[in-house]
């Protein structure tokens, strides 16, 4: 378990902290924004506040 | 103008929209004490005998009685009734379950009206925006866990496969607040029958986790809730889908990554080891960015429709809604500066900052957005749309006053402050730094007063709708019975 002591130390903790958080970043950015099939799949979601009322309007007719 | 168009509310059975109607009824209750209360501890300063030289009518009493109550009390309220409205359509279920979603109201309004009570009558932790003593603090905690289970209850049975991303940061807002809340407040009562408790924390170390509370309310309570609330009915209201919903994603994840970070920047310039406050300055500074990518995300729904803007007043509320939260979101990041900090801090800058973000952002949005769900939930329209635009030039008007004031004011002090004379003796003394005060002062509760009349003639107008709403539903219901 001595390995576990060099997580004590801020020098190591933090550039660790900053590689970790920004590798994160970077994979939603490519998440998002990497492939345009996805992209579109995600901006269809844009209409989920206006489904509803399709839905309604489906009823009434 | 869609604030004349009913739109088809659901049947009842279908939705949970009572515990909406009673969040919305009360969270304009609370606006109303709260911004009177607010306008009060404003005049006491412009005009002092206003203290009446009383304890209970003092300001150190009051001001955390408005603070909890438009906070808490209006904004929570708001944040509770939009997010049971919003999770429900968006994820097309009924919420999870009814019992417990009345005990969160219940629960929430006696915490406003405890805190409220306690503070008149001199308790308080002396925490900003925390003053609830320990017994109250228990009952918060009791009601934040019922509403996570309702929330996350209620996207568990949605019948729509994605979670919309005003949910997230709903949700996001949720959990935030609970740890917020949680660790914040971990004090050793005196005595189980006593409401005197002492933190758990000392010194400085107290001071950061006071101030990591603080920010972070208002970057999870003020900010990323009302996010959701904007990313819903600013989209619903204009009748256009989100401007990007791929920059919604990357707004709530570098948002939410971003504040917890910042609050260190409240103490520049104190016992606080000096790299975590240069840290919460860097981080301020970096959330520029997803601030106005969420700004420009919303305004940007607006495009090739702008005309709307000429004709629809609520529209209006949630687009000048977002102009603030753009500034407030710059005007924060240049105060956390340390040079910019070094005149700002302990003036009214400071106070005229949070007001920009509570009145412009988080008050016009929730206007907005009320003036939007409350005519829908009674299946009417609104009472008098004239009225919404007195009330739109009123809250501007004030805001703008109230802004000033304490942006002359706040930089007046700070230089006022910081005056040597030619033996290196301060110029002024404290009191002739209030003395100049006085004007503003009295400017600052004047654009208070504006917009409390215009929150008022909101009241009156959502109060005259429901009656209408009421009428129109009896007459409904007794036309169908007739044909019967």
């Amino acid at each position: 378990m001595e390995w576990l002591t060099w997580f004590s130390r801020p020098e190591n903790t933090k550039p660790l902290a900053l590689i970790i958080f920004f590798v994160t970043f970077i994979g939603i950015l490519i998440y998002v924004y990497g492939s345009r099939k996805r992209g579109q799949k995600l901006e269809s979601y844009r209409d989920i506040p206006f489904l509803d009322e399709q839905d309604v309007n489906k009823d009434k007719q | 103008m869609a604030t004349d168009t009913p739109s088809g509310a659901e049947p009842a059975e279908q939705y949970n929209f009572d515990i909406v109607k009673k969040f919305a009824v009360m969270s304009l209750v609370w606006a109303v004490v709260g911004m009177c209360v607010g306008v009060w501890i404003a005049s006491e300063l412009a005009w002092p005998f206003l203290n009446f030289d009383s304890p209970y009518f003092s300001f150190g009493r009051f001001r955390p009685v408005h603070t909890s109550a438009v906070i808490f009390g209006f904004g929570g309220s708001a944040l509770f009734a939009t997010s049971y409205y919003v999770v429900q359509r968006t994820c097309q279920a009924r919420l999870f379950p009814d019992g417990l979603a009345s005990f969160t109201f219940w629960g929430w309004q006696t915490v406003i009206v405890l805190a409220a009570v306690s503070y008149v009558l001199g308790y308080t932790q002396a925490r900003e925006y925390a003053e609830m003593e320990w017994p109250i603090d228990i009952l918060i905690e009791a009601v934040w866990v019922s509403y996570l289970i309702v929330f996350v209850g209620t996207i568990m049975r949605r019948k729509q496969p994605h979670i919309y991303v005003a949910n997230w940061f709903y949700l996001g807002f949720i959990l935030a607040t609970a740890l917020l809340h949680t660790f914040n407040n971990l004090a050793m009562p005196i005595d189980l029958f006593s409401m005197k408790s002492y933190s758990l924390f000392a010194g400085t170390q107290d001071a950061m986790t006071q101030w990591w509370y603080g920010h972070n309310a208002v970057g999870f309570f003020l900010t990323a809730a009302f996010l959701g609330m904007m990313y819903y009915f600013v989209p619903k209201h204009a009748g256009r889908p989100i401007y990007s919903y791929r920059l919604s994603i990357v707004h709530f994840w570098a948002l939410c990554f971003m504040y917890m970070w910042v609050g260190g920047h409240h103490l520049h310039w104190t016992a606080l080891p000096d790299w975590t406050s240069s840290l919460a300055a860097a981080f301020s500074i970096l959330l520029l960015m997803p601030s106005w990518g969420g700004m420009i995300n919303g305004i940007m729904t607006l495009s090739g429709a702008w005309d709307k803007l000429r004709t629809d007043p609520v529209l209006r509320f949630m687009i000048v809604a977002l102009s603030f939260y753009g500034m407030s979101t710059f005007e924060g990041p240049m105060m956390s500066l340390k040079e910019v900090n070094a005149l700002s801090h302990y003036t009214d800058w400071t106070v005229g900052h949070v007001h920009s973000g509570a009145l412009g952002w988080v008050a016009m949005i929730s206007f907005g957005s009320l003036y939007h769900m409350m005519p829908r939930l009674w299946n009417t329209r609104m009472w008098s749309p004239r009225m919404i635009e007195w009330h739109f030039w009123l809250a501007t008007i004030g805001i703008v006053l109230y802004i000033v004031a304490m942006w002359i004011s706040g930089i007046t002090q700070g230089l006022m402050w910081r005056s040597f004379d030619e033996f290196g003796n301060l110029q002024y003394s404290f009191a002739e730094s209030v003395a100049k005060m006085m004007p503003f002062y009295a400017m600052r509760a004047i654009g208070g007063m504006f917009f409390l009349t215009g929150t008022a003639m909101m009241a009156l107008n959502m109060f005259m709708t429901i009656r209408q709403g009421q009428r129109e539903n009896a007459a409904a219901v007794a036309g169908k019975l007739a044909h019967a």
